[in-house]
């Protein structure tokens, strides 16, 4: 009989409750965007490793940043906005141009910058080239299999990129 | 007549706010579950991330250790000065620190996520490549070379404005 007496317990106050909660974690909460560019560093060289093979001059295109933000490619001033195009022009070459690259596995690309370069030019650039193997990719992925490279399965897109291969290189300013 | 005259007087009767805690715990839930607490640490350095459109999300979050690089916020300024410093945490640090932390990072993984983890740079538009080079040669010491060089999404012209 006991059990009758007992009341309901009176929940209108868990509506405060659980706003306090909601208004914490809305304070707390950042949509933190993750987002960025994916590189993959090279190993640190083995001492007892065989040199590297020498490469070609113009196999290599020289991208030179300075420490005012000033680009220079194969020794022309440039802006960030042709990169990408010289980029393409010079991995698709495939020794039409005697002076650019013989072959897509063949060219690579390299950086050199200073201490004094600032990150978000390194990271323009970085991206400029990133857009560009994007691009050849793409175009190559549409041609032989008809789709884009997303949404190839994976060993296709291994055969795509095998075919061209991200080459960048990146200097060590020196202290 | 007495029976009518009352159901006038009530007038409209009150919204039901009984469904109101419901929809305050879908919220709370909501906001629970977005909330990553491990990144809500401190900020002391200020970090305004550079623009750029050939970016890849981080799918697993909980994989990824992070390298803040930036100018030190006022409060810290008179003690660490302006130049850019590294966070790792919630402290500053050395570019020295950068190894034992990964590695630290790596060992509180199990064995299979030890090869998907990745670390990623969280660095202000307009640090200098020098620290930058620095942290990517430690990094390389412990071998830990999948990076992400956070970013936001946009344009790289963006970045010259």
């Amino acid at each position: 009989m006991a059990k009758r007496k007992l009341q309901e317990i009176n929940a209108g106050s868990m509506a405060d409750i659980a706003f306090l909660l909601l208004i914490f974690f809305l304070v707390t909460t950042t949509m933190e965007s993750n987002y960025g560019i994916r590189r993959k560093l090279p190993p640190l060289e083995d001492k007892n490793s065989p040199p590297p093979p020498v490469i070609k001059q113009k196999n290599v295109l020289e991208i030179v940043i300075n420490g005012q933000d000033k680009m220079m490619i194969e020794e022309k001033p440039e802006k960030v906005e042709n990169v990408k195009k010289i980029a393409i022009d010079f991995i698709t070459n495939n020794g039409k141009d005697p002076k650019s690259s013989d072959n897509p596995q063949k060219a690579v690309i390299m950086i050199k910058h200073t201490r004094e370069t600032s990150y978000k030019m390194y990271i323009s650039v970085y991206n400029e080239l990133t857009a560009a193997y994007n691009d050849i990719r793409n175009r190559y992925a549409k041609q032989k299999y008809g789709k884009s490279f997303d949404k190839l399965t994976e060993d296709e897109q291994k055969a795509v990129k095998d075919a061209y291969p991200q080459k960048i290189a990146e200097s060590t300013p020196k202290r | 007549m007495a029976k009518f005259s009352k159901k006038k007087d009530s007038g409209t009767p009150a919204i039901s706010t009984a469904s109101l805690p419901d929809i305050v715990f879908m919220l709370l839930f909501f906001f629970m579950v977005a909330t990553v607490m491990r990144e809500n640490g401190e900020r002391k350095v200020s970090v305004k991330m550079p623009s750029a459109d050939q970016v890849k999300k981080i799918e697993k979050k909980g994989l990824a250790s992070y390298i803040y690089v930036g100018t030190p916020i006022k409060k810290y300024q008179s003690k660490y000065g302006k130049e850019p410093r590294i966070q790792l945490d919630d402290a500053f640090a050395s570019v020295s620190d950068i190894g034992p932390f990964v590695l630290k990072e790596k060992a509180a993984k199990r064995e299979e996520e030890k090869p998907l983890m990745i670390t990623s740079i969280k660095a202000d538009a307009d640090v200098g490549m020098g620290i930058i080079t620095d942290i990517k040669e430690e990094l390389r010491k412990v071998n830990a070379l999948k990076v992400n060089y956070s970013t936001k999404k946009g344009e790289v012209t963006v970045n010259f404005k």
